[in-house]
């Protein structure tokens, strides 16, 4: 395949997206999105997920409730809210998803390859255990505000390494997050761009996640939208619950505190 | 439909179906069933007819009569969208658009406390007015309003 | 096999606001999918009852979009007031779900 590189076709690119949205027509979306978020399809997977936790699944039939978030096993109000976390369990820091995938090898003995390959659910299907679960357990944290501590070495080492990922430019088209997202009033076609090197836009980012994607008719969660960035951009496709992925999530929720969590969040 | 067939067809030879059906349960007083559904407008592919249907053949604008929706539908899947009726004695409230390929969306009934007010999520495949057709007092009113769709939202 | 909807009814004044979601393919039977068409499967009728009293009798067609949301305002209402929602689809399944009016923030 080709490799477009050059002048010529980033610029092209580039012109592309940073059209500004004619200020009328921003108007007309936030009347749409008020309406759509208030009453969110998305809701319905919070029970599913509930569900999902207290059951006792897996060849070693237990339940969830012994796996910790962070603030001890069980304990859910409020957790979500300080991940990306390090876990001295796994040495490493990991995102609700990366959570999950944990505890559910360790507490109830399932493969984590074989949970990670169904964790990105088909449109239109119930939806898969990770987005249930990931929802459910966000929503504990609803009406709280993110607050990602950097306090451990690895912390913070994910943390650049985050900032350093958004920032770099990559692959066969050259993209870095911050070409999309580092500039307000940016869109691809219709499609409104979060300003994440914004307080507002990085807030939002930290703080609508999981949410229903209205295309699709399921619940998606952060590691989907950065697989699905990673696809567009295309770049190699993104494994799930890597370091990358964990790594941008931590810089964004970050840079994102004090915003008040409001899931699942309505996308289009 | 199938279970309700089977139980009325048990109940015939009983002094009276609608006595017998009471008791059975299926009629509690208070508790109606189901209006019959529209098959004719919502199977007609012509506004014209869909108002036929409804009894709607002659309407008057209204003002008071609000449609709120998004004036650009991001996903012409899911438009939300609300009809507040502010006229007296609000029977029905209809949602049309226009351009659908069977254009009537949705009947409301009201009854009992219900206010003239409903709000629901419907599928645009293109460009077109949404139209409310509000029945109060017997007489039969209307109001438009534009919905943008890029990309469209039926299949 | 239906799903359970998420109803909330809150007292605004004297008035109970209800917000119902229902899950629910709402397909238009013109969808194709690699195994062919998915065949027509929507909600029909939705009736909202209040206190036993039907307030809101609607008729959908396969255009409402998919897990359909409903709308509705009911003057009158006290705390504690039962509503009741049943929907019934094309293919004659049926769902009734129940919640008392609690308190508005």
């Amino acid at each position: 395949m080709e490799i477009m590189r050059g002048a010529g076709f980033t610029a092209g690119v580039m012109l592309l997206v940073t059209l500004s949205l004619p200020a009328a027509a921003q108007n007309d979306l936030s009347v749409g999105r008020k309406m759509l978020v208030e009453d969110n399809p998305g809701e319905l997977w919070i029970d599913q997920g509930k569900d999902l936790y207290y059951q006792k699944r897996g060849p070693k039939k237990a339940s969830l409730e012994q796996c910790d978030f962070g603030m001890g096993p069980g304990k859910l109000e409020g957790a979500a809210a300080r991940l990306p976390r390090y876990f001295a369990d796994t040495d490493r820091v990991e995102d609700l998803e990366s959570r999950l995938l944990t505890c559910m090898s360790t507490l109830q003995g399932f493969d984590k390859n074989e949970v990670a390959k169904k964790a990105i659910s088909s449109p239109r299907s119930r939806g898969s255990d990770i987005e249930a679960l990931a929802l459910f357990i966000t929503s504990k944290s609803n009406g709280m505000k993110v607050n990602v501590t950097l306090s451990h070495q690895k912390e913070y080492d994910a943390y650049k390494a985050g900032e350093y990922l958004f920032y770099r430019r990559s692959g066969q088209t050259d993209f870095s997050c911050d070409q999309c997202h580092g500039e307000a009033n940016k869109r691809i076609r219709l499609q409104d761009l979060l300003h994440m090197t914004s307080a507002a836009g990085a807030q939002e980012v930290a703080s609508t996640w999981p949410a229903y994607r209205g295309a699709h008719y399921v619940v998606r969660t952060m590691q989907w939208r950065l697989n699905d960035c990673v696809w567009q951009m295309r770049l190699p496709d993104l494994k799930y619950g890597t370091d990358y992925s964990i790594a941008l999530t931590t810089f964004l929720n970050r840079r994102g505190n004090d915003a008040v969590i409001q899931v699942p969040g309505f996308k289009r | 439909m199938r279970q309700l067939r089977r139980q009325f067809l048990k109940l015939t030879g009983s002094a009276s179906v609608l006595t017998a059906a009471v008791s059975a349960g299926l009629l509690k007083s208070g508790n109606a069933l189901a209006s019959t559904w529209n098959k004719a407008g919502f199977e007609s592919k012509s506004v014209v007819d869909i108002q036929k249907s409804l009894g709607a053949t002659s309407m008057t604008d209204s003002k008071n009569i609000t449609i709120t929706a998004p004036d650009i539908a991001e996903n012409g899947a899911i438009v939300p969208v609300a009809v507040t009726s502010k006229i007296p004695n609000t029977q029905s409230i209809t949602i049309i658009a226009e351009k659908n390929p069977f254009p009537l969306a949705a009947s409301f009934e009201i009854s009992g406390g219900g206010e003239g007010y409903v709000s629901t999520r419907v599928k645009m495949g293109q460009t077109s007015n949404v139209r409310a057709i509000v029945k109060a007092d017997g007489k039969f009113y209307t109001a438009v309003k534009e919905v943008k769709v890029t990309v469209g939202g039926c299949g | 096999m239906a799903e359970p909807m998420k109803i909330r009814a809150t007292l605004q004044g004297d008035t109970a606001d209800v917000r119902i979601l229902m899950r629910h393919p709402m397909e238009t039977g013109t969808r194709k999918t690699s195994s062919g068409v998915v065949p027509l499967h929507f909600i029909q009728s939705v009736v909202v009852q209040h206190n036993g009293k039907t307030v809101l009798d609607v008729q959908w067609s396969q255009a409402i979009s998919r897990d359909p949301f409903l709308g509705l305002r009911v003057k009158g209402a006290k705390l504690g007031d039962k509503i009741s929602v049943t929907w019934t689809d094309n293919k004659g399944d049926k769902r009734t779900d129940e919640v008392s009016v609690a308190a508005g923030s």
